[in-house]
């Protein structure tokens, strides 16, 4: 039976690695705004977006 | 024709996809703020105030942009920087209707931005008000968290349960139980320590203020459940109920989450510095210039042109001053000045350009000293007297009674057992169900309340609109509507082709009473425009038309000699004086009704600033009961407000427009602001109705008491499961299995039944 205790710690290792993902996605912004990206996704152009990180005025924070 | 504009501007830089994207995006540059100048935005103290970061090159700025609207909104904006290479990456917040956008400083003023966006429809909302951002609120980002951390150890501590939920016997695998079990209270430590910190915060409020709300017995319920389940894990009896424990406060906290809808996009908290302009023009020698209005200082001579807002209280100087009140006073009419008189701050100048002296500072203006008022001070706390703990109340003496009285019947009985007995008692009624009804049901509420244009500040809202007793209506604005008027027309009978003559000289005009009449007339030919066309700020307007000489507005200005004693706009034609146009305030539609069914139930109570010449009107609908009162001040009708809450058993609800209305809305228990446009200026309040929506009042209100009806009867049936559980563990039977069953089966039941029921009811209300 300790084939089970392995596979339990095995699946709480990737538990704890989702878990560590949504709280840096959270205290990123992320889910801030769920609306507008939705909406991006459906219209957005990716060569235009490129050009625009080309100029370089995106703030460095 | 500005649409072509727009389209043109579009076109050129390769935008035009923006039509496909949305098959009428209608954007329009309106028409008022394509003649206004921005200039003021660059001066320094504003500039710095508006913008969120500067390094004198790089540049950051939020603005607030009502007129989006739909994805093809998105799309533009963020592609602002292929019409001006200056601007940079640009993002939009769809849910708050912002934009946020970097530019190069160097390249591009802040006024250029803002003209850019106004030049394609999108005009900021620049005002008094955007100079104090508000603060981001952190604590639903904390919830989430919470939320998270709690989901996370619910599933994983199920998981490990499974052994018992299977029914196998512990004994056997001794080893491997101990190792889950330890593990277990490992992961709820996490879910106790920060998820259900809220509760712990709030239940030592609750020791130190001597109140009992329902997060005590809640706590109650959580430190029960976590204790006994550490011992008897510890103790090898057996798995505990930590996962009864975790994924009651995953349930809770989902709750708590699920009654935190907000609509982004509309301010409750909105003072008299969201209407004000940031600016206002003042003269310095022959010369003016755009100055901050919070530096107005008594003396100043300032300029108001046609259609902008008076800062500050002040004498007219010069000029023809005809001036809207009705946001302000909710007089409907516009009063018409001579130089030496005084106007008051929040006025709109409609007419030519005016120069004004102030007479008193912005803050300390007849209108904005209604801020200063006590009721304004006071923060808006939430109620600690809601159904949800007046209910907990009752129940947590109940349980503590019958938690002791258990205990000690097992100490007579069995000594070992007592204690148990009691924890048991005590985890088993732990609340959750009950806590759970009120916020999913309310939070329902709010959202189908939404659907149907009332937006709710939050969703306790709901029940405070259950308990009200009194309507108190506003009239200008919310009785009638704030835009539409009743044209008719006295005099001499003008013909058809007359009223054409008419209406194409009323459609050369912008000022809202030549469009009223115009609207209100037959349409001319394209071909039949009026030669000779001349304008007199606040005056009136005259022209030639297929050979005749048409004339429209005051009597002065229609026939200095004639004794024309009525107010409203005249026609002449061809020198003769033929009739008057009187405009008239509209009802909106079905108010009859409406009033017929508040009135059956409700105190019905108008408080209009306007004169009382409507009174025979609004008496016929309202009933012999009802008290009207008419000329009140905005300090008259707070005043009212508080009487009647001081005489009265039962709430107010106030619903009004006008910022005269604000310290009404403020004081009464739930202030309703009735609003054209939900994205203009609102003042504060605790929902905005939109007004498509006012002929739905009787429902909405009808639907918020079911509500609540739906919150005690949830009760009930948490109440009936407690019973269960309560009848299970004071027999000191209650095993971790019939915990982890009883509690989803009660979570779940409740949470069905609260959005189910809610559902039901806005069918049954005819709502959507």
């Amino acid at each position: 039976m300790s084939v089970i205790v392995i596979l339990m710690l095995a699946s709480l290792v990737v538990a704890i690695a989702f878990l560590t993902l949504f709280i840096w996605a959270v205290r990123r912004g992320q889910y801030e705004d769920v609306e507008t990206p939705a909406m991006r996704m459906l219209t957005d152009d990716d060569s235009d977006r490129r050009k625009a990180d080309e100029k370089g005025l995106q703030p460095h924070e | 024709m500005g649409c072509r504009m727009v389209y043109q501007l579009l076109k050129d830089r390769g935008l035009d996809r923006f039509y496909e994207l949305e098959p009428s995006p209608g954007i329009r540059p309106s028409e008022s703020s394509a003649t206004r100048a921005y200039e003021h935005l660059d001066a320094d103290p504003i500039r710095r105030q508006l913008l969120d970061f500067t390094n004198g090159r790089l540049a950051r700025v939020t603005f607030s942009i009502p007129a989006i609207h739909c994805a093809a909104c998105v799309w533009l904006l963020e592609n602002l920087y292929r019409l001006n290479p200056a601007i940079g990456e640009a993002r939009v917040h769809f849910p708050r209707k912002t934009l946020s956008l970097s530019f190069n400083e160097t390249e591009i003023t802040l006024s250029a931005v803002v003209r850019l966006l106004v030049s394609i429809g999108y005009e900021p909302a620049i005002n008094l008000g955007s100079l104090t951002a508000p603060p981001p609120d952190p604590a639903a980002r904390q919830l989430l968290l919470r939320l998270g951390v709690a989901g996370f150890a619910f599933g994983n501590i199920m998981l490990m349960s499974f052994p018992a939920y299977l029914g196998l016997n512990p004994a056997d695998e001794r080893g491997m139980h101990h190792f889950f079990g330890l593990l277990s209270i490992l992961l709820a430590m996490p879910v106790l320590l920060y998820s259900a910190s809220s509760y712990w915060t709030a239940a030592a409020l609750c020791f130190r203020r001597r109140h009992l709300v329902i997060e005590f017995p809640i706590a109650l319920g959580i430190i029960a459940l976590f204790t006994q389940s550490v011992v008897e894990i510890l103790a090898g009896i057996s798995e505990g109920y930590l996962d009864s424990f975790s994924g009651l406060i995953f349930l809770l906290l989902c709750g708590q989450w699920f009654q935190r809808k907000t609509f982004a996009s509309l301010s409750f908290e909105r003072d008299y510095k969201a209407y004000f302009p940031l600016a206002t023009l003042r003269r310095e020698g022959s010369a003016t210039r755009s100055v901050p209005i919070t530096s107005l200082a008594v003396g100043d001579r300032i300029l108001v042109r046609h259609q902008e807002l008076i800062p500050a209280d002040a004498l007219l100087v010069s000029g023809d001053a005809c001036i809207d009140y009705s946001f302000v006073t909710g007089e409907a009419e516009p009063v018409v000045c001579r130089p030496g008189e005084h106007v008051f701050a929040g006025g709109r100048q409609t007419g030519g350009a005016v120069e004004l002296e102030t007479v008193k500072p912005v803050s300390q203006s007849y209108l904005t000293s209604l801020w200063n008022n006590a009721a304004f001070a006071k923060p808006r706390t939430p109620q600690i007297q809601n159904l949800t703990n007046r209910a907990g109340r009752l129940f947590t003496y109940a349980v503590i009674a019958i938690a002791i009285s258990t205990g000690a019947v097992w100490l007579v009985r069995s000594p070992p057992q007592s204690l148990r007995a009691f924890t048991s008692v005590l985890l088993v009624a732990c609340p959750c169900a009950l806590a759970l009804t009120a916020p999913f049901t309310l939070g329902s509420a709010q959202r189908i309340l939404g659907r149907n244009r009332l937006y709710l500040r939050n969703a306790t809202v709901v029940e405070d609109m259950s308990r009200v007793s009194t309507l108190i209506f506003d009239k200008t604005g919310t009785l009638t509507h704030a835009t539409r008027q009743n044209v008719t027309y006295t005099g001499d009978a003008l013909t058809d082709t007359e009223q054409t003559w008419v209406a194409a000289l009323a459609r050369q005009s912008t000022h809202p009473a030549s469009r009223r009449i115009a609207d209100c007339l037959p349409p001319p030919s394209p071909n039949l425009a009026p030669t000779a066309f001349s304008e007199v700020p606040g005056q009136g307007i005259r022209g030639v038309v297929a050979g005749h000489a048409l004339c429209l507005g005051s009597p002065a200005f229609v026939a200095s000699d004639a004794a024309l004693t009525e107010a409203g706009p005249y026609v002449s034609l061809d020198g003769t004086v033929r009739g008057r146009f009187a405009m008239q305030p509209t009802y909106r539609a079905d108010l009859a009704g409406l009033l017929h069914r508040l009135a059956a139930r409700y105190n019905l109570v108008v408080l209009s600033g306007d004169h009382p010449q409507a009174e025979p009107a609004l008496r016929q609908w309202f009933g012999p009961r009802a008290d009207l009162r008419f000329e009140q001040s905005p300090a008259d009708k707070l005043a009212y407000v508080r009487q009647w809450q001081e005489a009265q058993p039962g709430g107010v609800m106030m619903i009004g427009d006008g910022l005269n209305d604000a310290g009404a809305l403020r004081q009464s228990q739930v202030g309703i602001a009735v609003t054209e446009d939900i994205s203009l200026f609102s003042p504060a309040c605790d929902a905005i109705l939109d007004a498509a929506s006012f002929h739905q009042l009787a429902d909405l209100l009808a639907f918020a008491r079911s509500s609540v009806g739906i919150v005690k009867a949830g009760f009930v049936i948490s109440l009936l499961y407690n019973t269960i559980g309560i009848g299970i563990a004071s027999t000191g039977r209650l095993s971790p299995l019939v915990a982890a069953v009883l509690m989803p089966i009660s979570s779940f039941s409740v949470i069905g039944f609260s959005l189910l029921a809610t559902r039901w009811a806005a069918w049954r209300h005819g709502l959507s």
